[in-house]
């Protein structure tokens, strides 16, 4: 179980043999690059959703890890459903997609009812009570997983053969390669909607004033909605994307969830900018971390956290964030 | 024609009674003026009729409907738009992103499925279309040619002129604004007048917060006083100039009713 919790996306060759020459260097500094942003694009996913509801409501919804979870499970019932006992091939990535589709829908659902249940009877309370309550909801979502699924351990099995391809004496898994290629499109279609659609302009006006934007006819509350909704997609991407790799189980989302808020607030919590380079910024720390300054691969998890305190000592608005007053 | 009514309109704040029982009627096609000294509870008066804050008590009657308590995006679509003393604009957003806001709710409403997955994703005709009539009331403003800046680093005028094209681009009934002229130069100020009277001229009522006595004599059609939350006098500018009470909540003296 620790293991999985380590390498959320197995990489091709953590320990790469040591090369001698420039060639050498080169190959295994781009080796550890790959690894490092495919790592870093499943962190910056799952950031977002920290980043974007932080943006609008100015808390951190503790229970994104657990709806991402959530949205694993879903998404394995229906893969396995939908694959039944079809080997790697074509019909198994379609298996897959189409399950990664349901269960966006169902954290989409999911997300939109925690905050409408936890949340929403609290946005006049005290700043300290919805974050409270994003615990208790947090604590709730993994004990019941565990309570329906048990708590064994699920595999979710390759929709495709991963033997890793080599270029150069570099090397990427297929895997690596789905995870690059998903998490670039959901950023820049974000990325799209957020500057260039209705609703993405009345999220950020929303997240700048509300009250200013409840006057120009916008409903602050379908906006919450939306954005609620968005993130936990975003999550649900980002589930099934490691699930691949480590094993399916109800404390799943506790540390990728951790490293993803530590990302967000590196980059800089609210800014979604931020929270992509927060997120592959992490990815390339571990990554190096582990192949150049020889962390062992144990104490992995400690660099987020390390980092964490430096950005919060150096500069507590992150890299990208500004330094805004508190709104009185 | 009465436009916008209050009836006995009252917010208290615990023991503060910000505004007492303020019987208020603008009408249509005219600037109201809406003035008394500071803390006189103006600003609550407008918060409770935009839905920004609730009043305590009394009725919010706007174009024969009663619109008390509903929530401000509600109010909003039908037709009230506002500025804000200290200005509050979306500031990291530019000058055309501003006024696209503004037109926000003029999309969507509850259309059929397609007009509204098009509409949430502002794409196509009706892009082009908000576009341009955001360029429009950019236009009447002449500020167009700042469309592509960001607000925050508009000059203050501007940016105060920026929040009255925001709200004007909704085309709506009525308009609040609140201080327009608060840290205007005097020719910040002339020019302001003439705008007021080009949005008078649209058709669109007004109704203004002004510490500006020259300005608010000189454009009002009618004026209310407020004092200590309390309406104490209202009429023409004459008359609500001569009028004693005024003059003792402005000047000091004993007390009032």
């Amino acid at each position: 179980m620790v293991a999985n919790v380590i390498c959320p996306v197995r990489i091709a060759a953590l320990h790469a043999p040591c090369r001698q020459g420039f060639f050498g260097i080169m190959a295994s500094f781009f080796q550890h690059f790959i690894n490092g942003i495919t790592l870093g694009g499943v962190y910056a996913l799952v950031a977002l959703g920290y980043t974007m509801v932080y943006g609008i409501l100015k808390f951190i919804n503790f229970a994104h890890g657990d709806i991402l979870m959530w949205g694993s499970y879903v998404g394995l019932f229906t893969y396995n459903a939908i694959r039944g006992s079809a080997g790697p091939g074509a019909f198994s990535i379609f298996a897959f997609f189409v399950a990664m589709l349901v269960s966006c829908v169902f954290c989409a659902l999911l997300g939109m009812s925690v905050e409408r249940v936890a949340y929403k009877p609290l946005r006049k309370a005290e700043r300290l009570a919805p974050l409270l309550s994003a615990i208790g909801v947090s604590y709730f979502l993994s004990n019941a997983a565990q309570l329906l699924f048990g708590t064994q351990s699920r595999k979710m099995d390759y929709p495709f053969d991963n033997s890793p391809i080599s270029f150069l004496s570099v090397s990427i898994t297929p895997h690596q390669l789905m995870v690059l290629a998903v998490s670039a499109a959901s950023m820049a279609f974000l990325i799209f909607f957020i500057n260039k659609t209705k609703t993405g302009k009345a999220i950020r006006a929303t997240s700048l004033d509300q009250d200013a934007a409840a006057l120009m006819g916008i409903n602050p509350d379908r906006i919450i909605s939306v954005t609620f909704a968005i993130g936990s997609v975003f999550a649900a991407i980002a589930g099934m994307l490691v699930s691949l790799d480590i094993k399916i189980y109800a404390t799943m989302g506790m540390m990728l969830g951790m490293k993803a808020f530590v990302a967000a607030v590196v980059g800089g919590i609210g800014d979604i900018a931020g929270a992509v380079l927060g997120g592959i910024m992490l990815g390339l720390l571990e990554t190096f971390g582990i192949a150049v300054l020889h962390i062992p691969v144990g104490y992995k998890d400690s660099i987020a956290f390390v980092v964490l305190i430096l950005i919060l000592i150096v500069k507590p608005s992150g890299i990208l964030g500004k330094n805004i007053r508190e709104k009185v | 024609m009465t436009l916008l009514e209050t009836k006995n309109l009252t917010r208290a704040f615990g023991g503060v009674v910000a505004v007492n029982n303020v019987d208020f009627q603008c009408e249509k096609g005219e600037v109201t003026g809406l003035i008394g000294p500071n803390g006189a509870g103006k600003t609550t008066f407008f918060n409770d009729i935009t839905g920004l804050d609730k009043p305590t008590c009394g009725r919010v009657i706007f174009d024969g409907e009663d619109i008390t308590g509903l929530p401000p995006y509600r109010i909003a679509r039908k037709g009230i738009a506002r500025t804000f003393q200290n200005i509050r604009l979306f500031k990291e957003l530019t000058v055309i992103e501003n006024v696209l806001i503004g037109l926000h709710f003029k999309l969507g409403g509850n259309p059929r499925f397609v007009a509204g997955m098009r509409s949430f994703l502002f794409m196509g005709k009706e892009r082009e279309e908000m576009v341009e009539r955001a360029y429009r009331a950019l236009d009447f403003l002449g500020m167009s040619d700042k469309a592509n800046e960001l607000a925050k680093n508009l000059p203050y005028g501007h940016q105060r002129e920026l929040e009255i094209a925001r709200a004007l681009a909704s085309d709506p009934k009525l308009i609040f604004l609140d201080e327009p002229a608060a840290g205007m130069n005097p020719n910040e100020t002339a020019s302001l007048v003439g705008l007021i009277r080009r949005i008078k001229d649209k058709g669109i009522s007004i109704v203004l917060i002004e510490h500006d006595m020259k300005l608010v004599m000189t454009i009002c059609d009618s004026i209310v006083v407020l004092n200590y939350g309390n309406k104490i006098a209202s009429g023409t500018p004459e008359q609500v100039r001569s009028n004693p009470l005024v003059i003792r909540a402005y000047l000091g003296g004993e007390g009032n009713d």
